[in-house]
């Protein structure tokens, strides 16, 4: 760990030894990332409709993972919540309801391939530019994990909370109406009558 | 990294993987035992003796080595896969069903120290958790290649969708009240708690959120996809459901998750509603002497609670799948909203 400090110290100008370079995250982050691009790329590769559903569960809860490791674990509870326990679970249902044959289907290509690609290929560099131009310098710490006895996270959640209801109170409102519309549209067009 | 010790157990100086470990595999075996309690208990005699037959008595005094023997079946059936499923899918599902229960286990706590992670999300980490099994009832059904699997496993996911939302609602009641999702806070929100001033029994919320308690019960009984709620299941009509083609270990995978999330959401209702593992009023007994009473305080309500589970589930009739829904989104859900209305207006006012 300390080589892998001083090293860091070398490379990032900004890197000061107080904060901590957690060497266990950044393996984790290794492993997930690794799981979660082979997914992200059988998602749209396999040949089988479930089988694309059941890939995403793995890329969506790689992000979970992700959230954890940034220590935000509301967040990341919410993703398992919402993106698993529901979104997916939407999925699996609709397909199988609808249509979701065992084994391998020819025609669940398009020709829409190489738009695909290309808007895939710039939304990485537009997002990777500007995520490391506006957070390349900043570190996390992870003192609280450190020495306090009985350590718990309720700190991180009530930051959320406090967020959530405090400064961004009007946007969040606003948000909320927002679902509720898409809620009533999505009603009155399934409604028959 | 080297972590600080956090707390010695035992005299022991552990480091915090150690502790974890100890803490997981403790964990691990509460639960397996209060589930193996919980089957012996209930399914096998509570039902004999509500039928007014003896159940299982060979194996062991009054048959309480049934279990064992009934594992011991289990895992020498040969394992089955049906020449149409799909092999891998198949295969994992049962795990995906069993890792959502047993990650369900991680935050409830059983005293003081005695919990493998206390996370500051607490009760949203278990609801969020019990929610993922029903990625591995639809693997299920969809890969048995078996058109009541898939009928049992669309009715399992269009039912556990619509009750996880009263089960949802009827705890923000609780979080309202208690001021915290951790489950450490609301317990000692309840044993901290005054009933108009006197402080004999704390304050379970029983008491004050009874028609969250009531929604909650409801819900998990239909989480829990038992009678009456068992659609997904259905023997007369689905034979078996998302369960047909699974034999030998991969079945009793399912049963071992099916009565140990039994017991998970029982311990939850326990923590929340009936003061989880603390003493009725605390009575002034050390954090380290309540390391040990916790867990059995838990165990009781739980086991008390999961009997009421088994009570309804061999008392009443199976209702039909509309009736099911409209239960949970005309009754339920409005029902366990107006609860959070009244309950954040009360926690304003007093």
């Amino acid at each position: 760990m300390n080589s892998a400090a001083a090293l860091l110290a070398q490379v990032v100008p900004s890197y000061t030894p107080e904060t901590t370079f957690d060497v266990p995250a950044n393996v984790v982050f290794a492993v997930q990332a690794v799981f979660m691009i082979f997914a992200a790329i059988r998602v749209v590769t396999t040949k089988n409709v479930v089988h694309a559903a059941l890939w995403l569960v793995v890329v969506l809860g790689g992000v979970g993972l992700n959230y954890v490791l940034l220590q935000a674990e509301f967040v990341a509870v919410t993703q398992f919540l919402v993106y698993l326990g529901a979104v997916i679970v939407l999925f699996l249902f609709g397909v199988m309801l609808t249509r979701a044959p065992l084994g391998v289907s020819d025609d669940l290509d398009n020709n829409q391939k190489k738009i695909g690609i290309g808007v895939g290929v710039a939304l990485l560099a537009v997002l990777s530019y500007a995520l490391i131009e506006s957070f390349g310098r900043s570190e996390l710490t992870f003192e609280a994990y450190e020495g306090v006895a009985g350590a718990n996270t309720n700190g991180r959640t009530q930051a959320v909370s406090d967020a959530i209801f405090g400064q961004y109170l009007i946007p969040f409102e606003m948000l909320s109406l927002l679902l509720l519309a898409a809620l009533i549209g999505a009603i009155v067009l399934a409604r028959r009558d | 990294m080297t972590q600080a010790v956090l707390h010695p157990i035992l005299g022991l100086e552990l480091a915090y993987w150690q502790e974890t470990i100890i803490r997981v595999l403790l964990g691990l075996v509460a639960l397996l035992l209060l589930t193996g309690g919980v089957v012996y208990l209930y399914l096998f005699k509570f039902v004999s003796f509500m039928q007014s037959r003896l159940g299982p008595m060979e194996a062991g005094p009054y048959g309480s080595m049934q279990l064992l023997a009934e594992v011991g079946k289990w895992l020498q059936k040969e394992d089955i896969f049906t020449e149409d499923s799909d092999k891998f899918i198949f295969g994992i599902a049962p795990a995906v069903v069993l890792a959502s229960t047993f990650l369900m286990f991680v935050v409830i706590p059983a005293g003081p120290n005695a919990v493998v992670a206390d996370l500051g999300t607490g009760i949203y980490f278990v609801l969020a958790m019990s929610s993922l099994s029903v990625i591995g009832i639809l693997m299920a059904g969809w890969a048995s290649a078996n058109k009541y699997a898939l009928m049992g496993a669309l009715r399992a996911g269009g039912q556990l969708i619509a009750y996880e939302l009263p089960l949802i609602l009827a705890v923000v009641g609780v979080v309202i009240s208690a001021g915290s999702l951790n489950l450490q806070d609301i317990v000692a929100a309840q044993s901290d708690g005054a009933i108009f001033g006197w402080t004999g029994i704390g304050n379970p919320y029983i008491l004050t959120q009874i028609v969250g308690f009531t929604i909650f019960l409801i819900a998990v009984q239909a989480e829990l996809t038992q009678t009456p709620f068992d659609m997904p299941i259905a023997e007369s009509e689905l034979v078996a459901g998302y369960q047909v083609e699974y034999t030998g270990i991969r079945f009793l995978v399912y049963f071992i998750a099916e009565f140990a999330t039994a017991v998970a959401f029982a311990a939850v209702a326990s923590t929340l509603f009936l003061g989880g593992w603390q003493l009725p009023g605390a009575w002034g007994i050390s954090d380290g002497a309540m390391n040990a009473i916790g867990p059995i305080m838990i165990s009781i309500k739980a086991v008390l609670l999961v009997g009421v589970v088994f009570w309804v589930r061999f008392s009443l009739p199976r209702f039909r799948e509309d009736q099911l829904q409209k239960l949970a989104w005309k009754v339920l859900i409005p029902l366990a909203l107006a609860n959070i209305v009244v309950t954040g207006v009360m926690k304003v006012v007093f």
